[in-house]
């Protein structure tokens, strides 16, 4: 099977610091990847780099077969690779319609009816459990429902991979279980790679788990291997029990 | 922004028409000719608020788009004795590629810088208005002669001069771009302006070339003011450099924050009301711009979002 993501080399100096160091990735589809490592390790600059939010100074990404890397945000975006923010950035001043409707039309831009929107928004709002909420302005909801309208924003690109960058970020316990049900829901037609510091969630979730250490990749395996792997747990699981 | 009531909202537009059209039947000869001119001035500013209220980029050069639509008509009727017909075509064209242009130019800057770069880009074209003098007729101006401003069809001659004929022509150009302005921001392509206009970053990571739809903005922008520039010189004759000065960039942005930005019949009103204000207050004091002013900050002051901005925001939430 090809992989649907690659990096080769991939680094990004910001002055004197390489927040990412030469990292080769390989990310196969239908995978669930956990990325995880210790703050400032270069986690949230590495899916920057891939969803082409910045750009690197060296390297290579390949999604899908195609080199990627000189490509603009917006154009990887429609190539199938969403983003959702780590500090929430939905729309406030919408509705919570139309910041689905937003990232709705893009995928069927084809000659699409207003219904076949209306319908798509109502599907991704659905599947995060937001349509009761539809006509209220994004500001007004509460924090863990925007994180929820951030993963919907997400679906509705309809993408083939779908970056989370810390999506249990400040959400309650009951609302971190229903959204660990939806990201393996998700995680049926799309790829997922989680940036996710909540350890039991990074557990339940990840196929496979990649820890990031100063700007480099220190070890990458199943979450069983993870756990048990010395080195991880020096630099960010602390010392054995 | 709201999908719900389109009926409502393009009622209330087609209602708006109806009432300028019956106005021209029931206003005195004065307030007659001062609508007409209201209306045309008003499609300037609903050009302005496209790009201000929609797209949220504040220009200050605006006055080059005006001016644009102005000489590119006046000068063809003038100068190289074109019909009425082709020389609006001629204005709104200037006016299209000089916004493309200054898009391309000015778009690679944002906020203060932007206000800057277009006001700088206007004075240039006020600049060369002066400068080529013999053709433009510098700061003294031109009047387009009655002659030419007579449209045919075959037989039927419609004189521009008429009263009559003026106030509906005006009123077929504002309806026109009024429509055209509700479908616009109606459309996916309005929702995807104002996303711009709340997070470009967000809009940026949702799969929209931002740059491409800002550019396209410019350019619908600086055409619907261009439209008003080459009415206004076919309509009431005058073509003068006073159009493409400074001053002629900050009265949209006025009119547009009087009647509400983002609205799509805020800047008819907000043209409208400030006309009226002067038109009133000059009959009783010569500081009658001193009233004008406090009248402004007032309105800031207590209604910032302007006047159907704030209706809109306290009774009527489906105002388009």
């Amino acid at each position: 099977m090809m992989p649907l993501l690659i990096t080769k080399g991939l680094s990004r100096n910001f002055g004197g610091l390489r927040a990412v160091d030469n990292v080769d990735f390989t990310l196969m589809p239908g995978e669930i990847r956990a990325v995880i490592g210790p703050n400032g390790a270069g986690k949230t600059t590495f899916v920057s780099l891939i969803s082409g939010r910045i750009q690197p100074s060296s390297g290579m990404i390949v999604f899908d077969g195609a080199d990627i890397t000189s490509q603009p945000a917006y154009a990887r975006v429609r190539q199938g690779i969403a983003y959702t923010f780590q500090i929430t950035s939905v729309y406030a001043n919408l509705s919570v319609y139309a910041n689905v409707a937003l990232p709705a039309q893009l995928t069927l831009r084809h000659g699409p009816s207003k219904s076949a929107i209306q319908a798509a928004v109502m599907a991704a709002l659905e599947r995060t459990g937001l349509a009761d909420q539809a006509a209220m302005p994004a500001g007004q909801l509460s924090y863990g429902h925007q994180r929820l309208l951030e993963v919907a924003m997400g679906l509705a690109l309809k993408p083939r991979l779908l970056i989370l960058d810390e999506p249990t970020q400040g959400l309650a316990d009951g609302e971190i279980d229903n959204f660990i049900t939806l990201v393996r829901e998700i995680a049926k037609n799309a790829t997922v790679l989680l940036i996710e510091h909540n350890m039991p969630v990074v557990m339940h979730l990840a196929d496979r788990i990649t820890v990031f250490n100063a700007g480099k990749i220190l070890a990458e395996g199943t979450p069983e291997a993870i756990r048990e792997n010395a080195a991880v747990q020096e630099a960010y699981l602390g010392t054995a029990p | 922004m709201s999908e719900a009531s389109p009926a409502k909202a393009y009622a209330l537009h087609l209602g708006v028409i109806a009432l300028l059209f019956l106005l021209s039947f029931l206003l005195p000869d004065y307030y007659h000719g001062l609508l007409a001119r209201i209306m045309v001035l008003a499609v300037f500013a609903m050009g302005y608020n496209i790009l201000f209220g929609y797209v949220g980029l504040l220009s200050l050069g605006h006055a080059m788009f005006f001016g644009a639509g102005l000489y590119g008509a006046g000068l063809a009727v003038i100068q190289l004795g074109w019909s009425v017909p082709a020389a609006m075509l001629s204005g709104i064209a200037c006016g299209a590629v000089l916004a493309l242009v200054i898009a391309l130019l000015a778009l690679r800057t944002t906020g203060v810088a932007f206000m800057i770069v277009t006001m700088m880009f206007a004075q240039v074209f006020y600049l060369l208005v002066l400068y080529f003098a013999a053709w433009t007729g510098g700061d003294q101006g031109m009047v387009v002669p009655q002659p030419a401003r007579v449209l045919t069809f075959g037989a039927t001659a419609l004189d521009l001069t008429n009263p009559t004929v003026r106030y509906m022509t005006a009123l077929a150009l504002f309806s026109l771009m009024l429509l055209i302005t509700l479908a616009i921001v109606r459309s996916r392509y309005g929702r995807v302006l104002v996303a711009i206009r709340e997070n470009e970053e967000r809009t940026k990571m949702l799969g929209y070339d931002t740059f491409s739809n800002k550019l396209a903005a410019v350019v619908v922008s600086g055409t619907i003011c261009a439209a008003s520039g080459a009415a206004y010189a076919l309509l009431f004759g005058y073509v003068g450099s006073s159009f493409a000065s400074v001053q002629y960039s900050i009265l949209p942005l006025l009119w547009v924050l009087l009647g509400g930005a983002a609205t799509t019949l805020g800047p008819l009103i907000g043209t409208l009301f400030m006309y009226y204000v002067i038109d009133i207050t000059s009959g009783y004091t010569s500081a009658y711009l001193l009233i004008v002013g406090i009248a402004l900050i007032l309105l800031v002051l207590f209604f910032p979002k302007g006047i159907l901005g704030s209706i809109r925001q306290r009774w009527l939430g489906w105002l388009p």
